[in-house]
């Protein structure tokens, strides 16, 4: 058996097994014994994908079809090159933490069960080298969103879960059309992303419009300036694990998908089209810090540095050279993990004193230090601190967007480096008021520090950063080396 | 010369033991662990800067580029790849030494000075941080190197400025200095891609190679709205320079950055880091020199207009850490003029040794001032000068060295600072007479403001002092560094540092011009008198001045209310008219017009939600209604 299927079986098991489990224990175990197979599983694949790669020159490795419906050429294909493995690593780091961040849940057996098929969906998403089968599992992700943040949230739970569920659902239509001519206009033969780019063509008329289709359909869910007001209503409203999965993975999926799909199969109106999206992610970088800077809830701070930063790796892709899109994958993976932390530990604060508006707080570093120390290398990590993996990320953007020929790309770069420092003053003051000062509120004196499965969440992810950060080379070589066919087809 | 790593490493190791595990320490042992791993680390740099500059370094006369280590850390490009390693050339051996000197002095000084603070652990382990990106930033082979030892130098300092946490000034201050610099490190940044865009390189060796001529060729006629692009880049990166070496008008945050503790701002804020911007233009010389000489004179005019300014604004200031922070200001910039006034090789190069020169004396005097200060203040309780006074015959080590140090400053020979003050204005004279005359004023003043603050601290009334609160001498392990560092005050001066600095690498012969020394002992001299009489004794004269001089007196007291044109551009302008109406746009105009969209579409479909009733009557009387419709319409059409 082909070992990518094994990342969408492990949480079908998982599921399997929680229907049986009668208590919290059961629960608990299943989750975690679970979640750590994901992980060993995704450690396994770095191993054997570097292994092989070191053999093989395909584009993907660990290929495999299984047709499905014949009629319409749908198969389950999957296969994964070093960008998908990259991303089914992070995805499985952040779903591991984010069983111990959500360890006191009401309704856990139902919540997990969502859970879990959030993660076939994400690591679904990853492994597919099939557009119908990406796009099932796209929409196997959104669903149990609705559900998680509708149940489980808080706040304006209902209307958050229902904007966040029908302004992507516009952008799956948008995608939905986009894929079936795609399918249609590559001469409906396949749906194989593999057999499209490399052996058939999409006229450049049809292009012309099934490009911004595509793009905009998986820009969506990379909060894509102006369609990214989901995002902090919807981070707002999610519990803790969930907007660490939703801020930490699904937005990839938005950025992988443009990459994979819009840009992979349409190089030609990519070069022709690029342009407007360009300026649009270009508004996303800077209009996103600018308005984190004067919000007040931690979450919308986090939401909306989350647009600035993911409109970066959008804009890197846009650059179109390798230097630039190993950026954007390597932001990704920072930009997951580091927001994932965030709110872990934002859901840890708010567990505590039961308030998120950063007036309200004050002196935390007095009360939980633990949990002060982990927020404030978040902070330093979101901010671009070398030896932490924002800074590499970022620095291979702009250094790579930088070297690009034309005078208005290059000055597109130094707008969105501005960010660097928008985002220092929204993340200072942040850290300035709730973690030092004196103690806002005389009720917090006393709230007890991080629980030990808090403290693993919160390390694990600050150990992926650092490492990350402080040996960036292994994993940029791995990106920019599966990249070089994209670029190939991106160049002619 | 490969163990030169270990001093890279001591440090880094020290940060990690002391951080992950200091607070299951004892607060003393942790100290000694931090105290000795930074004597390590500075006897190596003592073997090594003996080595390099007596054995290994020189070769036929010239000092050579050595880089023991170097490995690619992250690759961009083919060509463009961030290195780490470490560069080893005359500037960058000098610093070793002036950063792990005063690294230890503070460090031993600290044990005493922070004895019994909560968070002592903390406190080592955050000086160890500063000290290995200090070092790192000073060896770093290529400009990425430089830049990423410069953000952790920048955040070293964030935490300790920021160390009594819940003080609410001093996490502003905190703030305040992270912003301001990384404002200036946007320049920098810029800068750097600028330049790697057309040279294809971040090496410093090959960027400096043959008298810049890589820079020179490679951005040739490429120019921006009537700039050309080489000046464009080494003017951005002297920004990032400007904001750590606190030029005008990026100087606001050092007076504010003393809100850190005392032994902080001799090692942060006087000695090693505010020279950063010093070092880096040094660095790059012959870039600024061959590619981009407007922007080298720029950096003279910045240079001394800085020197002058932050000179007068110390003469008002009551609170002593402060007036050192704008005295430090002054100095800097005067360490940037003369890079500005400096020529390339041969004796022309006198600028560039003079600026290293005074970098390097003016770390060890500096220093001294700042942990006298914080050995008064530990006496005092009170950073105001106004709370003290006569303190000489309770503290007279710290008297003595005070004085020193304040002599060195003030440029009376045989004080270090004469020297390189010296130099400097030999350099500025042959360069320019407007430099010449403004720093000679500014080194008046100079003079005039320390013996200010030595008369009114050490001398002047005797301030009552409670009974058990009676001043008294610090311990031994705060005078033993003031002790070491007034010796070094008064001995670096001596070295002959053209013989081993110079921009092309090759020493010239100096000597001391005794006229330009002579009018610049004279200034001095005059400056000491004028502050003896005034403040000597304590005299009403010095408020009557004050009071006569009216709003030119306040302005300065206000630091001539820069602070206040910062704050209005922040708060009033970025934060009013920038980020809040985008924050209303957000919410009003696109999310409103999503929530328009969902509201149009429920309105429609509960409008129209009425025809599908049920009623079999009402669908017969749409269906015959339709009909006739229908008759009616093809028949018209018909005819």
């Amino acid at each position: 058996m082909n070992i990518l299927s094994l990342f969408v079986l492990v949480p079908l098991l998982m599921m399997l097994f929680l229907f049986a489990s009668k208590n919290m224990q059961q629960i608990r175990t299943v989750m975690v014994t679970g979640a750590s197979a994901l992980l060993v599983l995704a450690a396994t694949l770095t191993i054997m994908f570097i292994q092989q790669r070191a053999i093989s020159t395909d584009e993907m490795l660990f290929v495999d079809s299984i047709v499905w419906y014949a009629p319409l050429n749908i198969a389950y294909a999957v296969g994964v090159d070093g960008i998908s493995v990259v991303m089914i690593v992070l995805s499985s780091i952040i779903v591991f933490t984010g069983v111990f961040s959500s360890w006191n849940m009401n309704m856990a057996k139902e919540y997990f069960l969502w859970y879990c098929l959030l993660s076939i969906g994400v690591f679904g998403f990853f492994i597919s080298i099939d557009l119908f089968t990406m796009f099932l599992f796209y929409e196997v992700a959104l669903i149990p969103m609705y559900l998680l943040i509708g149940l489980w949230g808080t706040g304006r739970k209902e209307y958050s879960a229902m904007k966040l569920t029908l302004m992507l659902m516009g952008g799956s239509a948008f995608l939905m059309i986009g894929i079936i001519g795609i399918y249609y206009f590559s001469g409906h033969a396949t749906m194989n992303l593999l057999e499209i780019a490399n052996n058939l063509h999409i006229p450049i008329e049809a292009q012309r419009w099934l490009f911004p289709a595509t793009f905009l359909g998986f820009g969506v869910l990379g909060a894509l300036f102006p369609f990214h007001t989901w995002s902090p209503d919807g981070h707002a409203s999610a519990p803790t694990a969930v907007s660490m999965l939703h801020a930490g993975v699904l937005m990839k999926l938005g950025g992988y998908g443009c990459f994979r799909v819009a840009m992979y199969l349409m190089p030609e109106a990519a070069h022709e089209l690029g342009w407007i999206f360009l300026i649009l992610t270009g508004i996303s970088v800077v209009y996103g810090a600018l308005g984190a800077v004067v919000q007040t809830d931690l979450k919308y701070i986090n939401a909306y540095s989350s647009v600035s930063h993911c409109g970066l790796v959008l804009f890197a892709i846009l650059m179109m050279n390798q230097t630039a899109m190993t950026g954007a994958i390597m932001q990704m993976l920072s930009h997951g993990l580091m927001t994932a932390l965030f709110f872990a530990l934002i859901g840890l604060i708010y567990g505590r004193t039961h308030t998120r508006d950063i007036r309200e707080m004050g002196g935390l570093m007095k009360i939980m230090p633990f949990a002060a120390m982990c927020y404030v290398i978040a902070g330093l990590a979101s901010l671009g601190l070398p030896g932490l993996s924002g800074f590499v990320a970022e620095m291979t953007i702009f250094v790579g967007a930088f070297q690009h020929a034309d005078l208005f790309h290059r000055i597109l770069t130094i707008a969105a480096c501005c960010s660097i420092v928008i985002t220092a003053v929204y993340i200072l003051r942040t850290v300035g008021k709730i973690l030092y000062g004196p103690v806002q509120d005389q009720h917090h004196i006393g709230l007890p520090d991080a629980k030990w499965y808090e403290k693993v969440s919160t390390v694990g992810l600050i150990v992926a950063i650092a490492a990350i950060g402080m040996y960036p080379f292994g994993v940029s070589e791995i990106i920019s080396n599966s990249l070089l066919p994209i670029i190939e087809k991106l160049t002619i | 010369m490969e163990y030169s790593l270990l001093i890279l490493i001591t440090p880094f190791v020290l940060f990690l033991l002391l951080g992950l595990t200091g607070h299951k320490m004892k607060p003393n042992v942790a100290g000694i662990i931090g105290t000795t791993g930074m004597a390590l680390a500075a006897i190596l740099s003592y073997t090594i800067a003996f080595q390099y500059f007596f054995g290994v370094g020189k070769v036929d006369g010239v000092f050579q580029q050595i880089i023991p280590i170097n490995f690619e850390w992250l690759r961009f490009t083919d060509n463009l790849h961030i290195d780490l390693g470490i560069l080893l050339d005359p500037i960058s051996v000098m610093m070793l030494v002036v950063i792990t000197t005063v690294s230890l002095m503070v460090h031993l000084y600290s044990l005493a000075y922070m004895h019994g603070e909560k968070g002592f652990q903390r406190y080592y382990a955050f000086l160890s941080l500063f000290s290995f990106s200090m070092l790192g930033l000073v060896v770093a082979t290529n400009i990425f190197q430089m830049y990423i030892f410069w953000e952790l130098v920048g955040v070293s300092s964030y935490s300790l400025i920021g160390f009594y946490y819940t003080k609410p000034s001093a996490v502003a201050a905190s703030k305040k200095a992270f912003i301001v610099t990384r404002f200036a490190d946007l320049g920098f940044l810029v800068g750097i891609l600028l330049l790697s865009f057309y040279t294809k390189t971040f090496d410093f060796a090959t960027l400096t190679a043959d008298n810049a001529s890589l820079v020179v060729n490679s951005t040739a006629g490429a120019s921006f709205l009537g700039l050309s692009v080489a000046a464009w880049a080494t003017a951005l990166i002297f920004m990032g320079g400007a904001g750590k070496s606190a030029m005008f008008p990026l100087h606001i945050w050092l007076p504010d950055a003393m809100e850190g503790p005392t032994p902080v701002s001799a090692l942060i804020h006087a000695a090693t880091m505010v020279v950063a911007g010093v070092y880096l233009v040094a660095r790059l010389f012959p870039v600024y020199f061959f590619s981009a000489p407007e922007v080298l004179t720029m950096i003279a005019y910045i240079g001394v207009f800085t020197a002058l300014f932050a000179a007068v604004i110390a003469i008002t200031q009551t609170d002593i850490k402060r007036v050192l922070a704008f005295s430090t200001i002054s100095q800097i910039a005067l360490m940037m003029a003369a890079l500005g006034v400096s020529g390339f090789g041969g004796h022309d190069g006198l600028g560039y040794m003079a600026s290293m020169f005074h970098l390097f004396t003016h770390a060890f005097f500096k220093a001294l001032l700042f942990l006298g200060a914080g050995s008064v203040i530990h006496a005092v309780h009170s950073n105001d000068m106004r709370d003290m006074g006569r303190l000489h015959k309770y503290m007279p080590i710290s008297s003595i060295t005070f004085f020193i140090a304040c002599l060195a400053i003030a440029g009376i020979p045989p004080f270090s600072g004469f020297f390189s003050k010296d130099e400097i204005l030999v350099a500025a004279f042959h360069h320019d007479k407007v430099i010449f005359y403004a720093i000679l004023v500014s080194a008046g003043l100079t003079a005039f403001y320390m013996f200010r603050l030595y008369f009114n601290i050490f001398w002047g009334k005797e301030k009552t002092y409670t009974e058990h609160h009676k001043p008294h001498e610090s311990p031994w392990l705060m005078t033993f560094p003031l002790v070491f560092l007034a010796i070094l005050s008064c001995t670096t001066g001596l070295f002959d540092f053209s013989e081993f600095i110079s921009p092309d690498k090759m020493p010239f012969a100096t000597h001391i011009d005794w006229t330009i020394a002579g009018m610049a002992i004279a200034v001095a001299v005059i400056g000491i008198t004028v502050a003896t009489i005034l403040y000597a004794k304590g005299s009403d004269k010095p408020a009557q001045m004050a009071k006569s001089l009216g709003r030119f007196y306040t302005a300065t007291l206000n630091k001539f209310y820069l602070d206040e044109v910062w704050m209005f551009i922040t708060q009033s302008v970025i934060f009013k008219m920038i980020c809040e109406p985008i924050r209303w746009f957000d919410r009003n105009v696109i999310d409103g017009s999503m929530n328009g969209l969902a509201w149009v579409t429920q309105k429609s479909s509960s409008a129209i939600k009425g025809l599908q009733s049920g009623q079999v009557q009402f669908y017969a009387w749409v269906f015959v209604a339709g009909s006739i419709v229908i008759a009616i319409l093809v028949l018209f059409c018909k005819v």
